[in-house]
C-alpha cells in the first residue's frame, strides 16, 4: 500500500513535489553521503531539472538540500545566500545524461574535509527519489529505508561478514545489491534495513578486512 | 486492508461496525508499523501546517515568473466587503484556494494533497466549514483520514499526478478528496460519501494538465478553486441523497483510462492546451530569457574542481 502520508503530504515549500521537494531531498542525501560539509558543489542538470527547474526553485531547493534543510524550510528559497553566508560554493550547468530520468541531478562535491562524493540521482515525483549513481557505479536505492552503502574491495566473504553483523544485532535486512566496476574491482553493496543499523555495528563492518567505507544513512520519517 | 477499491474499503467498514476513516488510520497503522497514537499525530501535523499556511498568507509574494500573487488576498476583500454571488462560504472557499495555490507557486510551506499543485482544494473546503460548523480538531483530523484513504485508492487504480493523468489525476483526485471530507463532516453516510467521492471525480474527467511554461501557476492556482467549489456541490449532492449512476471505483477507473489515453501534450509537458497559447508562449519565451541571464551571472562565479577530483563530466554548453 501507497504511503498514506505520500497522499496527504508531504508537508513541503512549494512549488513543486518532484522538482522542490524532491530536490532538497536530493541535496540532503548527497549531504549525508558525503559524510562532510560541502564547501564546493557542482551541479548538472538534466532533461526537465534543467529546463523548467528554475522556475521551479530546484536549484535553490537542490543547494537548499546540500545545507542540511528539510523540504519544509522556509528558507529554501533563499538558500543561495545561506550558502554564500556557509562557505559553499557552487555552480549548475546542464548536462544531457543519456537515458537518464528526465528529473535528474549530477553532482560532484567537495567536503570541508577533503571528503569527494560524485553522485547522480532522479527525483520520482511525489518528493520521491533514487539514486542511481555513486562514484561511477550503478546503484539504485530511495533512502526509504535505513540504508548502509559500503564500499570494500572484492573480497570473498565481506558479503558474510555484513549480514552476520547486522544478524548479530537483530537488524532486520530489507532489501540488498552489489554492484562493482570490473572484475576484481572495488564493490558497493547497498544494504536497505528495517531498523537503523546501531553505530556499533557500523564500526564493527568498518574494521572487517577488505572494507574500504561504511556509510548509514537513516531514513527520514 | 490495502485501500484499493473503496467498495471493498467501505464494506469492511460495514461488517467491523466502523466508519471508513477508521479502517483508513488502521491501515496506515500496519503500513507503516506505527501506534495509533503515532498517526494521529502526524494527522494533526497535516492539518496544523494547513491551518499555518493559510493564517501567514499576505499576498505579498509574487511567483518567480510573476504571473501569480495577490489573487487571494483580492478575493478575501471582495468577501469582505461586497455580497458575492455564490455567497459568503463560498466566497471564502474561493479565497482560501487561491491563497493556498499562491502560497505554492511564491515557495511557502503547504501540504501537498494530493500534490502541490493541488494542495489548495483540500484546505480550502476545510479550513472555511471548520469556523463555520464549530469543528473539533479530532474530527477534522477523521475527515483527514477518509480524505487520504480516498486518494489511496485513486493512486492505487488510477493515478494522481498531472504527468500521468492530466489534471483530474491532480485537481480532480483532490476534489473528489475533499467531497468525501466534507460528507463525513456533515454527518453523511460512509455510502453518501462514496457517492460524493464518484460525482466530484466525475464532473472533472478529462481536465488536461497544461501548466504555462511548465510552472505550476498558471492555470493551477485558480483550479484549486473548481476543485474546491465542485467538491462543495458534490458533497451537498450526495447529502440531498443524489447517487451517482456509476459506481466509485469504475469511476475511477474511468479516470485511470481517460488518463493513459491523453496525448502526452496534455500531461504536464507544456505542449499543449494554455500552454500553447499565443500568451503562454511569450511567458515562456520571457522566462527563458530571464533564465540565460541567471546563468551568466553564476558563470561569473564559477570554479572548477581540482584535476584529482571527481570524475570530469562533459558539459553540454549552458543555453
Ligand atoms: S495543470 Fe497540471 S501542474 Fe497545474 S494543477 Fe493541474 S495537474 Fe497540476
Amino acid at each position: 500500500m501507497i504511503d498514506l502520508f505520500d497522499i496527504m503530504g508531504p508537508i513541503m515549500v512549494g512549488p513543486s513535489s518532484s522538482h522542490t521537494a524532491g530536490a532538497v531531498r536530493i541535496g540532503r542525501m548527497a549531504r549525508t553521503l558525503l559524510g562532510d560539509t560541502p564547501v564546493k558543489a557542482s551541479l548538472h542538470l538534466h532533461g526537465s531539472f534543467a529546463t523548467t527547474g528554475v522556475g521551479h526553485g530546484t536549484d535553490k531547493a537542490l543547494i537548499a538540500g546540500l545545507l542540511g534543510m528539510p523540504p519544509d524550510d522556509l528558507d529554501i528559497p533563499l538558500s543561495f545566500d545561506i550558502a554564500e553566508e556557509r562557505g559553499l560554493k557552487f555552480t549548475f550547468d546542464e548536462l544531457d545524461l543519456r537515458d537518464a530520468h528526465p528529473n535528474s541531478v549530477r553532482m560532484e562535491l567537495v567536503g570541508a574535509n577533503d571528503r569527494r562524493l560524485n553522485m547522480q540521482a532522479c527525483s520520482t515525483g511525489g518528493g520521491r527519489i533514487l539514486v542511481t549513481k555513486l562514484d561511477g557505479t550503478d546503484v539504485s536505492f530511495t533512502g526509504d529505508y535505513h540504508t548502509l552503502i559500503i564500499q570494500n574491495m572484492d573480497n570473498r566473504g565481506n558479503l558474510a561478514d555484513v549480514t552476520n553483523a547486522l544478524a548479530l544485532a537483530g537488524v532486520n535486512v530489507a532489501n540488498m545489491s552489489m554492484s562493482r566496476s570490473s572484475k576484481g574491482g572495488n564493490v558497493m553493496m547497498i544494504i536497505e534495513t528495517d531498523d537503523p543499523a546501531p553505530d556499533f555495528i557500523v564500526q564493527l563492518i568498518e574494521r572487517q578486512p577488505g572494507i574500504l567505507q561504511v556509510i548509514h544513512y537513516e531514513k527520514e520519517s | 486492508m490495502n485501500l484499493d477499491s473503496m467498495k471493498d474499503t467501505l464494506s469492511a467498514a460495514r461488517q467491523e461496525g466502523k466508519r471508513f476513516w477508521e479502517i483508513v488510520l488502521e491501515a496506515d497503522m500496519k503500513n507503516r508499523g506505527v501506534s495509533r497514537t503515532d498517526s494521529l499525530n502526524k494527522m494533526a501535523a497535516v492539518w496544523h501546517a494547513m491551518r499555518e499556511a493559510s493564517h501567514v498568507y499576505t499576498g505579498e509574494r509574487r511567483s518567480v515568473s510573476g504571473l501569480v500573487g495577490g489573487q487571494g488576498k483580492l478575493m478575501r476583500e471582495y468577501a469582505a466587503e461586497k455580497t458575492p454571488i455564490g455567497g459568503d462560504f463560498t466566497a471564502q472557499v474561493i479565497a482560501e484556494a487561491l491563497s493556498m495555490g499562491e502560497s505554492n507557486a511564491c515557495m511557502r510551506r503547504i501540504v501537498a494533497a494530493p500534490t502541490a499543485g493541488a494542495c489548495g482544494v483540500l484546505p480550502a473546503v476545510l479550513i472555511p466549514l471548520y469556523w463555520q460548523d464549530n469543528l473539533t480538531e479530532d474530527r477534522m483530523l477523521e475527515a483527514l483520514f477518509t480524505a487520504s484513504g480516498i486518494g489511496a485508492v485513486i493512486a492505487y487504480r488510477a493515478c494522481i499526478s498531472g504527468a500521468a493523468g492530466g489534471c483530474q489525476a491532480e485537481i480532480g483526485s483532490a476534489s473528489a478528496m475533499a467531497a468525501g471530507a466534507l460528507v463525513y463532516l456533515r454527518k453523511g453516510t460512509d455510502e453518501q460519501m462514496g457517492h460524493a467521492v464518484a460525482m466530484a471525480l466525475k464532473n472533472l474527467l478529462g481536465l488536461v494538465c497544461d501548466p504555462v511554461a511548465g510552472l505550476v501557476e498558471v492555470p493551477c492556482v485558480k483550479r484549486n478553486v473548481i476543485g474546491a467549489v465542485n467538491a462543495i456541490a458534490a458533497a451537498d449532492m450526495a447529502l440531498a441523497g443524489i447517487e451517482s449512476r456509476i459506481p466509485v471505483d469504475e469511476v475511477i477507473d474511468a479516470m485511470g483510462e481517460v488518463g493513459r489515453r491523453l496525448p502526452v501534450e496534455f500531461r504536464e509537458t507544456a505542449l499543449g492546451g494554455l500552454a500553447a497559447t499565443p500568451t503562454g508562449k511569450a511567458v515562456k519565451k520571457q522566462l527563458h530569457g530571464d533564465r540565460k541571464k541567471r546563468t551568466l551571472t553564476i558563470k561569473d562565479a564559477r570554479w572548477k574542481l581540482d584535476k584529482s577530483g571527481a570524475e570530469t563530466v562533459q558539459n553540454t554548453a549552458a543555453t
